[in-house]
């Protein structure tokens, strides 16, 4: 089914992919966010954030600098933990457990929930050990299983065939968009149900972006994928709901096409035009 | 238009550069004029020189013949000379010639060197029979062999005397190298093991325990060292008759004859007779007496390999100290501590430890380490040794300790710069895996920080070798009987004092009694110092490009 390409000029059927009809009320929720604020020091940062997270679909957050995708996306595996006065009020229930109780096991939380970073952030280790790090933290030792793993995780990628003959050689010898699909292969890896991707392109070319895309896409069939991006065509290309936020509010969440065809709210139509941000 | 002209030089940066490179190339050629100077004034000491003969008539003396080396040659005025009190001419050029020279034979006339001057020498002249004998003490003999007698008995005479001199002098060799290995390890050992006896014994008799039974099997095993000891003290014995078989009768370049004892020369050689790849091998063969010898004559002869190892494993204990204690104290300074106003006092406490003066540290290792724990050690697991120390008096652990403590700073301020500069994405990225806090440290951040240890432990190393005012007071001495090091248990003895290369300079230099003859070993000893260190640190800065190599950081 062919789009029309709008006044906006962004094309969202630039993988050629058709798009169900979609709609967030009839998907099962992966992450619940009921009503979450988030402060760092004296400064609060997110303001009465609620949505749901669609299982199996992939979700992008759009918005300006600074306007709270990136922290909110850390919330969800809880790396802002490591920020110094960071305080979350409210919870986030990943299958129906608040993930900020007392108690919750955090490196469990992170093994669940896998996390990609803007720069492509290998080890300085070998791709293999690169790719099985999480399972050996999980004190995983037999060859036979780490080997397996290293296939599966690096094909999941769409890496293996570029570094099949030199899984032993070192991670940083790879080119940057290798190393965010190695970065990948290694969270995969683990078997995560959640993906979050913290802008994974934005130190990309092209091509290896356009490689980082297809990828997404593939990966959309196992896991939960949330994506923080600047680039709202990527967000188009690849996301079935977007988000839009402003000043640390969440102003639209829909699915893609409509928020970029028919936004809801004026400050949507206002971005995506291209009159801010 | 020239005011310009030299306004736009100072504009181009060339004045800068200028003195840029100007500060550069001083440093380059201070450190190089050192090592030249000390390298040749150490060196050039082995060096088998010429033994002249020369007719020495003082102005109204009889004439003597003197031989030996010309050590020093300079002018000095005649006034001077005149004033001291020698029947200089009046007349004359303004300078004269002053020789030092080494005439040895210090049994014969009381000190090796003596000031001559220069224009009351003549004929001079280097007969190649002239001959040096470096004896086991009072330094060299100069003379002329005249024959060789074995039990008081003519063996050789005349041109047959020099090669069975030699031959003798390899047999003796052999001799100094069994009663060597005899005294030191043999009878090292029994000594040891009497030691152990002893030491059992009185604590049997502290703990109440010392029965008849225990008294009887102490007895017997000491019975059997006595036997053994027994056994060794008549090989010893034989050993030292044959030793001192031989003589050779010499005279001395003034006439006079004594007769040399075999058993008491360490070898003879005729410079004015070798061939220049003589002395080449003869240079070499000293050389490596010098690193690879024990000392002789109150430091002033021999080698000086006490010292090298006393260095070489004070440093190594040092490092395996202070290495685990600095990482572990920057980690958790880095990692791990609130970051607020105590934790940048402590930082500032431990800058400033850096810069304390090293012979602080010498009294509080003497007043901490020495009479505190190793008195505490003492009282608590040694009382049978008591009244004398073990670990109670300075020795080879308390100076590495003492110089852990000086080094500790730059360790953990290096480490600590290390773990600063491991990008936060590798943290974050590890962390995102599931790993704890802990495993991110071990399995990413340790590996990755391990140049920066090594980087601090090269610093401590190249602090600590050199360090030598503190280890006069906790554990290096003048001479050490024996190496930290040997066959006995524990094998490593830690409370034994060492020889150090740096108290070794200051001692031969200073200290020694034959001020003349120690000179040159304290240049010697200098450059061996600093090579000692180069090496040591130079080992370091592999490992630590190994491991640059290894765990290079992304640069992207």
């Amino acid at each position: 089914m062919q789009h029309e390409s709008h006044s906006h000029g962004i094309d969202i059927s630039a993988l050629g992919r058709d798009k169900q009809s979609l709609s967030l009320a009839s998907e099962t929720v992966a992450i619940e966010v009921p009503k979450l604020n988030l402060y760092y020091g004296e400064k609060q940062a997110l303001f009465d954030v609620s949505m749901n997270i669609p299982k199996q679909r992939v979700t992008a957050f759009i918005g300006p600098s600074g306007c709270g995708k990136s922290t909110l996306l850390r919330t969800f595996n809880r790396m802002n933990d490591l920020v110094d006065g960071c305080r979350v009020d409210g919870e986030i229930n990943i299958d129906g457990k608040n993930i900020y109780r007392k108690g919750e096991e955090v490196a469990e939380l992170r093994r669940r929930v896998g996390m990609v970073f803007q720069k492509p952030n290998p080890f300085p280790k070998s791709i293999y050990e690169n790719v099985v790090y999480g399972l050996r933290i999980q004190g995983i030792n037999q060859k036979r299983v780490l080997d397996e793993a290293v296939e599966w995780g690096l094909k999941s990628a769409a890496l293996w065939d570029e570094v099949k003959d030199r899984l032993h050689e070192s991670a940083l010898g790879l080119s940057g968009g290798q190393q965010q699909r190695l970065v990948i292969a290694r969270t995969v890896a683990v078997q995560p149900e959640v993906l979050l991707l913290d802008e994974p392109c934005s130190a990309l070319d092209p091509i290896s972006t356009l490689k980082v895309e297809e990828l997404i896409y593939e990966l959309k069939s196992k896991y939960t994928i949330v994506i923080v991006t600047h680039n709202m065509q990527q967000a188009a290309r690849v996301s079935d709901y977007t988000a839009f936020m402003y000043m640390g509010k969440l102003i639209e969440f829909g699915d893609t096409d409509t928020l970029f065809t028919n936004p809801a709210m004026k400050q949507t139509e206002d971005y995506i035009t291209g009159r801010y941000g | 238009m020239k005011k310009n002209s030299v306004k736009a030089w100072f504009k181009s940066g060339s004045p800068w550069i200028w003195m840029n490179a100007g500060a550069v190339s001083i440093a380059v050629i201070m450190t190089l004029g050192l090592l030249a100077v000390i390298a040749t004034r150490g060196l050039g000491h082995f060096w088998p020189a010429d033994i002249v003969e020369a007719d020495y008539q003082v102005p109204g003396q009889a004439m003597k013949v003197m031989a030996g080396e010309i050590t020093q040659i300079e002018e000095i005025p005649r006034a001077r000379l005149a004033a001291s009190g020698l029947p200089v001419d009046a007349e004359g050029g303004e300078f004269m010639t002053r020789e030092l020279f080494k005439v040895g034979n210090r049994d014969l006339y009381g000190s090796d060197f003596t000031w001559v001057v220069g224009e009351w020498l003549s004929n001079q002249r280097t007969p190649e029979n002239l001959t040096a004998f470096e004896r086991r003490e009072w330094g060299n003999f100069y003379g002329y062999l005249i024959n060789i007698k074995e039990n008081g008995q003519l063996v050789a005479e005349g041109d047959a005397a020099w090669g069975a001199l030699q031959e003798r002098l390899k047999r003796v060799d052999d001799l100094h190298a069994q009663v060597v290995r005899l005294e030191k390890r043999d009878i090292g050992r029994i000594n040891a093991g009497l030691e152990r006896i002893r030491l059992q014994t009185r604590k049997l008799e502290l703990q109440g325990k010392l029965t008849a039974e225990a008294q009887a099997d102490l007895a017997a095993e000491r019975a059997q060292w006595d036997a053994e000891y027994k056994v060794l003290e008549t090989e010893l014995v034989s050993l030292y008759q044959a030793f001192n078989r031989d003589s050779a009768t010499v005279r001395s370049a003034d006439g006079r004859e004594i007769e040399l004892s075999l058993g008491k020369v360490v070898r003879a050689y005729q410079p004015n007779a070798m061939s220049t790849t003589g002395k080449l091998g003869f240079y070499g063969s000293k050389l490596w007496e010098f690193v690879s010898d024990d000392p002789r004559e109150a430091n002033t002869e021999g080698g000086i390999f006490p010292a090298i190892f006393g260095t070489v494993m004070m440093t190594l204990i040092m490092a395996v100290i202070v290495t685990p204690f600095g990482v572990v104290a920057a980690i958790y300074l880095r990692e791990y501590a609130k970051q607020g106003p105590l934790t940048r006092i402590i930082r500032i406490a431990v800058n400033n430890l850096a810069g304390v003066p090293a012979i602080v540290y010498g009294v509080f290792g003497l007043g901490f380490f020495v009479y505190v724990l190793g008195g505490s050690l003492d009282r608590l697991f040694f009382p049978e040794a008591a009244p004398a120390p073990t670990f109670g008096t300075p020795g080879l652990l308390w100076a590495s300790l003492t110089l852990a403590i000086l080094a500790v700073p730059v360790v953990i301020v290096a480490t600590e710069e290390g773990l600063a500069r491991i990008p936060r994405a590798l943290r974050e990225g590890s962390l995102a895996l599931g790993a704890t806090k802990v495993e991110t440290l071990w399995r990413v951040v340790l590996p990755m920080a391990s140049p920066a240890m090594m980087t601090g432990l090269i610093l401590a190393v190249a602090r600590a070798a050199g360090e030598v005012a503190p280890l006069m007071l906790v554990g290096v001495v003048k001479l050490a009987p024996s190496l930290p090091v040997d066959g006995n248990y524990p094998y490593l003895h830690l409370d034994q004092k060492i020889m150090h290369l740096g108290f070794h300079i200051y001692d031969v230099g200073f200290q020694s009694p034959n001020v003349e003859a120690a000179r040159p070993l304290v240049y010697a000893t200098a450059l061996l110092l600093v090579l000692v260190i180069a090496t040591l640190n130079l080992t370091a800065v592999y490992m630590r490009n190994r491991l640059r190599e290894k765990y290079k950081a992304l640069d992207h």
